[in-house]
């Protein structure tokens, strides 16, 4: 059934694209190469003009100053009714005076496709999404994860040469968003459809995305792959946005031919060996990148790793493991812990030692 | 949980009320005019007699016909001038939106008699218009003869409610709703056709069917232009000069209202209950855009032209209450504030009046309608709903059917201290304006308790406010645009009703400005004065509503200003 709908795959360029409502800069100056077939994710808070870049590509909105290129043909000044690239709304935007059957084949009588041809597309795309039973139905005498699939099929019907997919999960439950999200990957991957997703959840992005560009304040702060971004963020916003970050201020300093990190307040951590410039820098590292052990105990800590002495201020129990907040000198240091059952934890107030693996501290500029 | 009897005595007490009000001077009138229409005249007996009497009267088929058509051409013809205003402001930046939206109402400000004699010197076969039309190109357009003249009246007086109905269903419609569609291609008239006006659809039949009904039972129009073949004159003529207990005006009263009945049931048919209202949070309408510059003069073109038409009884109105002469000539001969003089001098009070009568009437709307709403809406009483119909089914009784009910009704029933009949106390035209307008002030009160989430109610009750000091503290103010709109909107058309009124007012010194400007139009010696107390109905009534409706766009504002930061936090 797929067969009927496989568009060439084609990639998106953005050059220096920039918006301002009013006064307000929302975009500035992005610049960004998306290739074809490429699951792709704007990652970003609220207000980081993450929407307001794909409402930009699909041609809502003002137009930016910039250019926006689909498949190579420049696209910024073409209205939103010639682009062909297909939006799936935060809102589902069904038509509540048409039937789902309708909904789906409005985008091809639109086209003025043979009748036949219509049927038999909005037949296959109902079928893909597994709503073919349905098709008779109004949006209001659906669930939202059924509306869901209706404005998914609705747009992948007309072989758009983008899908754009602006939050389309926040209006479900929990449960429903994750199997959605499963479900909006395979069929991406069965159509092999270049696809830009917008979300603020970092769990969605990293599920589903090849590359994912970060976003604040209307400027790209790193695009990687997931896995990339998280281990090797380039700045505390990202570092701090994709997953939790111990963050600390200080030098690189040389101490005995190696180069180590102090902190503002003093504390020493040690930096796997590497060519490091000396100056001041952010070491960020992540809970699960320090073992704790209480403050007698001796640590098989690697190499001549000093320990950094502690106490416990607070703790979190998460289930799989156990997440300390520890005072070292004037810092508060998160610090996971695997938790098995039976195994004696720390409580607050309990004096602690804290080894950080040298491997995993990233320095980031300041 | 709170017990049984303390939630529902308040609410209970309040529908009872409620209840009894709409049913001594709504239920009762009307079934009398009923009853009496289905009465032998002579036995008093049960009989369909004087049915079978008015269909053998050519003259009463004819008017029946007649009535017919004219109502379904002002319902086109007033489309046609409305939608091009309703999407202009809605869809475009457009300098003088503001201003069309006023002017728009501005005819819903005058009675449509006074408009006719107007529009009878400027479109009649010898106005303004058509000499110029016969001077310059040698021929004439019988806008004025005969229905053609009520049609184009009853349209340019009736259209506001196809106007604001409209905009309003405009401005209800998410503009996700059309990026999605241009997003799978459509643009221009097609995405017009298809997505935005289904989806306003339900405003729009909502609107022609109002211009269906108050045209079908308009009174003054056709006995100013003196059309009488139609069914509302008839009925009225019927009483007045054969008497209250012929049994023909009680026959066409029941014809009149069956109609109305049938045509509201047809609109409700044709909504089919269908839930349109799509605005999503942080939605805020439709997309406006920038007009480029051919078309904005394309646009002003249109707008120009319509409003000119609509302003014209207004025009000829003023020109009419400043000429001294004005028969067979484009303008008057000379201009005097004579009439203005003769006026102040012997009819201010008609100005207090109607002040006084529209005030208290809308007055009363409000209240009525507030409270109706919230009963319907927001409690559990069993029958709720039927407030609701009842007080809705108001807009289905005709004036003049409304005024042969009170009549039939409240002539026997004498007012203690006061030594009158009730129908011929003053206070009787109030309780009949009020029960004319309440539909509007109704539909306005529940359109505004619907903005206001229940939730804020909730978190009022949760924080220790009573139900009726939640209502107060929290419902009322947030839901105070909708008050305003339909206090305004039951005022406007109250302080120019005239059919009821026509029926009930028994002294000179009860008169308001509507049945003042009627008799003064009566004789042409008196159309100067007459035009002259019309300005100053218009002048009244459009400042009370420029105003209010600076104030509801106000309050507009400011939910915009929190939807968008709702819709920010949400994004």
């Amino acid at each position: 059934m797929s067969g009927d709908i496989r568009p060439d795959a084609v990639g998106v360029t953005l050059e220096d694209v920039s918006l301002a409502f009013g006064s307000t800069e929302v975009l500035k100056g992005v610049s960004l190469k998306i290739k074809p077939g490429e699951f792709f994710t704007f990652l970003g808070p609220s207000g980081s003009g993450k929407s307001t870049l794909l409402r930009a590509i699909a041609g809502f909105g003002p137009p930016p100053a910039g250019r926006i290129a689909i498949g190579g043909d420049d696209v910024t000044r073409l209205p939103p009714w010639k682009r062909n690239v297909g939006m799936v709304f935060q809102s589902y935007a069904l038509w509540p005076h048409m039937t789902v059957r309708r909904n789906v084949a409005f985008g091809l009588e639109e086209r003025r496709l043979p009748a036949d041809q219509i049927k038999r597309r909005v037949a296959a795309a109902l079928d893909l999404v597994g709503l073919k039973e349905l098709a008779g139905r109004r949006p209001s005498q659906l669930s939202g994860g059924q509306q869901q699939r209706v404005a998914l099929a609705r747009t992948i019907v007309v072989e758009p040469r983008v899908l754009l997919l602006d939050e389309p999960l926040s209006n479900l439950d929990a449960n429903l968003r994750i199997q959605m999200r499963r479900d909006i990957l395979a069929l991406q991957r069965k159509l092999k459809l270049t696809t830009i997703f917008v979300t603020h959840d970092q769990e969605e992005a990293n599920t589903t995305s090849d590359r994912i560009a970060v976003l604040d304040q209307g400027v790209i702060q790193q695009v990687g792959s997931p896995m990339t971004l998280y281990d090797n963020p380039v700045n505390r916003f990202v570092a701090a946005f994709l997953g939790t970050a111990n963050l600390l201020d200080g030098r690189v300093e040389s101490a005995g031919g190696r180069a180590v990190f102090r902190t503002d307040d003093g504390t020493v951590i040690a930096l796997a060996a590497a060519d490091h410039a000396e100056g001041p820098a952010t070491a960020m590292f992540r809970p699960q990148h320090l073992s704790i052990r209480g403050a007698g105990e001796v640590l098989d800590a690697p190499g001549d790793n000093a320990a950094l002495a502690g106490r416990v201020e607070s703790r979190e129990f998460l289930g799989h493991l156990i997440r300390y907040a520890v005072a070292v000198g004037g810092h508060v240091i998160l610090v996971d812990d695997t938790h098995q059952a039976g195994r004696p934890s720390f409580a607050v107030g309990d004096k602690v030692s804290l080894v950080v693996d040298a491997a995993q501290v990233r320095l980031l500029a300041t | 949980m709170k017990s049984l009897s303390q939630s529902h005595w308040g609410p209970g007490a309040l529908a009872l009320c409620l209840s009894l009000f709409l049913l001594v001077f709504l239920g009762v009138p009307v079934a009398k005019v009923i009853y009496v229409a289905f009465q032998d005249p002579n036995t008093g007996a049960l009989t369909l007699i004087n049915f079978v009497d008015f269909f053998h009267n050519s003259l009463f088929r004819e008017s029946f016909v007649n009535s017919f058509y004219v109502a379904g051409m002002s319902v086109l013809l007033s489309s046609a001038i409305a939608m091009p205003l309703a999407y202009f402001t809605t869809r475009f930046n457009f300098g003088g939106a503001v201003l069309i939206q006023t002017l728009g109402i501005v005819p819903l400000i005058m009675p449509p008699f006074v408009g006719a004699v107007a529009m009878l010197l400027l479109f009649g076969d010898n106005g303004s218009v058509n000499l110029l039309i016969d001077d310059w190109f040698g021929f004439t357009i019988p806008f004025m003869r005969g229905l053609n003249g009520v049609i184009l009246v009853e349209s340019i007086h009736y259209f506001p409610f196809i106007l604001i109905n409209l905009s309003a269903a405009l401005l209800n419609i998410d503009r996700s709703m059309e990026e999605s569609a241009q997003n799978l291609g459509a643009s221009g008239v097609r995405l017009f056709r298809r997505i935005v006006f289904p989806l306003a659809m339900p405003g729009y039949v909502a609107g022609a069917s109002l211009v269906f009904l108050k045209t079908f039972d308009d009174l003054g129009t056709p006995l100013l232009l003196n059309i009488n073949n139609m069914l509302a004159p008839q009925a009225y003529l019927r009483v007045t000069a054969v008497g209250i207990n012929d049994p023909m005006g009680y026959v066409i009263s029941v014809i009149l209202v069956a109609f109305s009945l049938f045509s509201l049931w047809v609109s409700f048919l044709a909504l089919g209950g269908k839930d349109y209202a799509t605005v999503q949070k942080g939605g805020g309408g439709l997309m406006r855009r920038d007009l480029r510059r051919w078309e904005k003069v394309g646009c002003y073109a249109v707008v120009i032209l319509i409003l000119l038409m609509v302003l014209s009884p207004h025009i000829g109105l003023a020109l009419l209450s400043f000429g001294t002469v004005w028969s067979f000539s484009v303008l008057p001969d000379a201009f005097t504030f004579a009439h203005y003089e003769n006026v102040f001098r012997t009819a201010t009070q008609y100005i207090t009046n109607t002040l006084l009568y529209a005030g208290f009437a809308a007055l009363i709307d409000v209240v009525l309608g507030t409270a109706i709403a919230y009963v319907v809406w927001r409690t559990g009483l069993p029958g709720r709903q039927w407030l609701d119909y009842v007080a809705m089914g108001a807009v289905a009784i005709p004036g003049v059917v409304l005024g042969i009910g009170y009549l039939r009704t409240f002539l026997d029933f004498e007012v203690p201290f006061v030594d009158k009949p009730l129908a011929q106390w003053w206070v009787i035209i109030v309780v009949a304006l009020s029960i004319r307008r309440l539909p509007y002030a109704l539909r306005a009160c529940v359109a505004g308790l619907q903005q206001v989430s229940i939730m804020l109610e909730e978190a009022a009750e949760n924080l220790g406010a009573t139900k009726s000091r939640t209502v107060w503290r929290v419902v009322v103010p947030l839901m105070s645009g909708g008050i305003l709109a339909g206090f305004v909107t039951s005022f406007a058309t109250a302080a120019v009703e005239l059919s009821a009124t026509i029926m009930l007012v028994s002294q000179q010194s009860d008169a308001p400005l509507a049945f003042g400007i009627y008799e003064f139009m009566q004789s042409s010696a008196g159309r100067g004065p007459g035009a002259a107390l019309g300005i100053i109905a218009v002048v009244i009534v459009g400042i009370a509503t420029y105003v209010s409706h600076r104030i509801i766009e106000k309050g507009e504002a400011k939910r915009q200003a929190g939807a968008a930061i709702a819709a920010a936090a949400g994004a």
